[in-house]
């Protein structure tokens, strides 16, 4: 059934529309032109760090299909799982780079501190997602770090529900759960980039804006 | 000054305001994607990764015999990591605290485990063997004080015995305890023990918590780690086995375990955890933090990264 809208009465989905287009008008999506200031080799680390989100995600991918064992038994298998731990290294390697470099910046400046935010939880869900994928190697890595591990877990009272040495739950953790997490705050930080624009240098406060 | 002209002197600039510049994000993404893409299959095929294989119960039972017989006598003694470890797994003790939170103790008991049955349990499941089924009812006769006082009486024999040799323990009273930790150790050589801990009772075992709990009761995983640099005190939270990175952005973690007051503390742990859980809302709220916020300002890295918007203003 379709109702006919009276004016001054706005349906939910218009109430999204227009929440959307305000928080991220379309022009601000994908601009061909920046601020002029934006020229340092800085700036490349945010988006390496989010294709190297996507390798991680892909080389996660192709040894879900395989299953969790899959890595022990089959050359393709370590290949992808050596892809898989290089792309997390450069993962974390471009996140910190990005990190210190936004620190450098004062990059909330501006109404930007929920943008600065999200990046620490990215940052910190990423981390937890790592770890529960060593604890998911089934190997001897993932023995010593799970029985090093359950202490600090045991120690802050939630290791009956975050149990580091159930393998099985952990995997979920890994492969659903936090990576779930970690593409929501992506994506939300991305958003608060996009909408905000990038932050303008330091000591511009107050300045005429030189056009 | 008023507060509004206060204000609009300190208000950061609408980035938007300020001159422009082509700049192809969708050329940026594709070039830094092949770039990621072709980093990790250059490292991967050059530096591969490790995977040095899972210790066996087999494989402790072979390498370490004495081991295995001293923790499954320390097990029935409980005087065992896990045996007298508290919650999650019993009430043995409060666990750990901090700034006065046992917040150990309040997670409860959620994983019960008694620690003697990570020995009994498995050998209860073993047919044929006359000689462990007459040990097992004889220890099963026995009251707990009892029970207690022949497995520790066993324990300390095997700790003095030489290299803790089963074979050389002094004569004494042990009851049903040599019988029973022979019989663990013949369990744990065939390579049956993994399943009657992970799957006993049920088709599909996918917790290993009860094999990794008696695992590391023994000394035979701790002796493997360090020997492979993997221990606490070397940092080992954050290594991998081999000269691979491991977890580097755990760097500040496990650094404080190296560290008094940490590397001596009973409740190191948790502090650690309280350590770092206020470090990172602190990081999370440095916008807001007066003095850390401003470090920006007063070491001006960031004229390195705006020089060219500078030299170009300083110009105009």
């Amino acid at each position: 059934m379709s109702t006919v809208s009276t004016p001054g009465h706005r349906s939910w989905t218009g109430a999204v529309k227009g929440w959307t287009s305000r928080t991220l008008p379309p022009k601000q999506v994908l601009p061909e032109r920046q601020p002029a200031y934006v020229a340092s080799w800085i700036y490349v680390f945010g988006v390496l760090t989010l294709t190297a989100l996507l390798v991680v995600v892909a080389s996660g991918l192709v040894l879900a299909i395989g299953g969790a064992v899959w890595w022990h038994t089959s050359s393709i298998g370590h290949f992808t799982n050596s892809v898989h731990l290089w792309s997390v290294e450069l993962f974390f390697a471009c996140m910190v780079i990005h990190l210190w470099g936004k620190f450098w910046m004062a990059a909330w400046r501006g109404r930007r501190g929920l943008t600065w935010v999200t990046g620490v939880i990215a940052f910190v869900t990423s981390i937890a997602t790592a770890f529960t994928g060593y604890l998911t190697q089934s190997n001897f890595d993932s023995q010593w770090i799970s029985g090093e591990a359950k202490d600090g877990i045991n120690s802050i009272g939630v290791g009956a529900w975050f149990n580091v040495l159930n393998p099985a739950q952990m995997l979920m953790w890994h492969i659903v759960l936090l990576p779930l997490a970690v593409g929501i705050i992506a994506v939300l930080h991305i958003v608060l980039v996009r909408n905000r624009g990038v932050v303008p240098p330091l000591g511009d406060e107050g300045k005429e804006v030189p056009r | 000054m008023t507060a509004t002209a206060e204000r609009r002197r300190r208000a950061t600039p609408d980035s938007h305001d300020y001159p422009t510049r082509s700049y192809d994000l969708v050329k940026e993404f594709v070039v830094a994607l092949a770039v990621v893409t072709a980093l990790s299959l250059l490292l991967a095929a050059i530096f591969s990764s490790p995977d040095d294989k899972a210790i066996t119960m087999s494989g402790w039972a072979k390498a370490d015999p004495a081991d295995v017989v001293a923790t499954a006598a320390g097990e029935l003694a409980g005087t065992t990591t896990s045996a007298t470890y508290g919650p999650p797994y019993n009430n043995a003790s409060e666990g750990q605290s901090v700034l006065g939170l046992k917040l150990q103790k309040w997670g409860g008991v959620g994983i019960p485990i008694n620690s003697a049955d990570l020995v009994l349990q498995p050998l209860r499941d073993v047919a044929a063997d006359p000689g462990l089924a007459t040990a097992l009812r004889v220890w099963d006769t026995l009251q707990a004080s009892a029970q207690t006082r022949l497995a520790t009486a066993y324990s300390d024999a095997l700790a003095k015995a030489p290299d803790g040799n089963p074979a050389r323990v002094a004569p004494g009273r042990y009851g049903p305890v040599p019988s029973l930790t022979s019989a663990f150790l013949r369990l744990a050589a065939s390579g049956g023990l993994e399943g009657a801990l992970t799957s006993s009772g049920t088709f599909y075992g996918g917790d290993q918590t009860r094999a990794m709990l008696l695992l590391s009761d023994g000394a035979y995983l701790e002796d493997q780690a360090v020997a492979d640099h993997l221990g606490g005190d070397q940092w080992g939270m954050m290594n991998e086995v081999g000269n691979y990175p491991g977890q580097p952005w755990m760097w500040l973690y496990t650094f404080w375990y190296q560290v008094k007051p940490f590397s001596t503390s009973d409740n190191a742990d948790a502090q650690v955890w309280a350590l770092m859980m206020a470090l990172t809302v602190g990081l999370a709220l440095i916008p807001w933090i007066p003095g850390l916020r401003d470090i920006p300002r007063w070491i001006p890295v960031h004229r390195l990264v705006w020089r060219e918007h500078y030299r170009r203003t300083q110009q105009s």
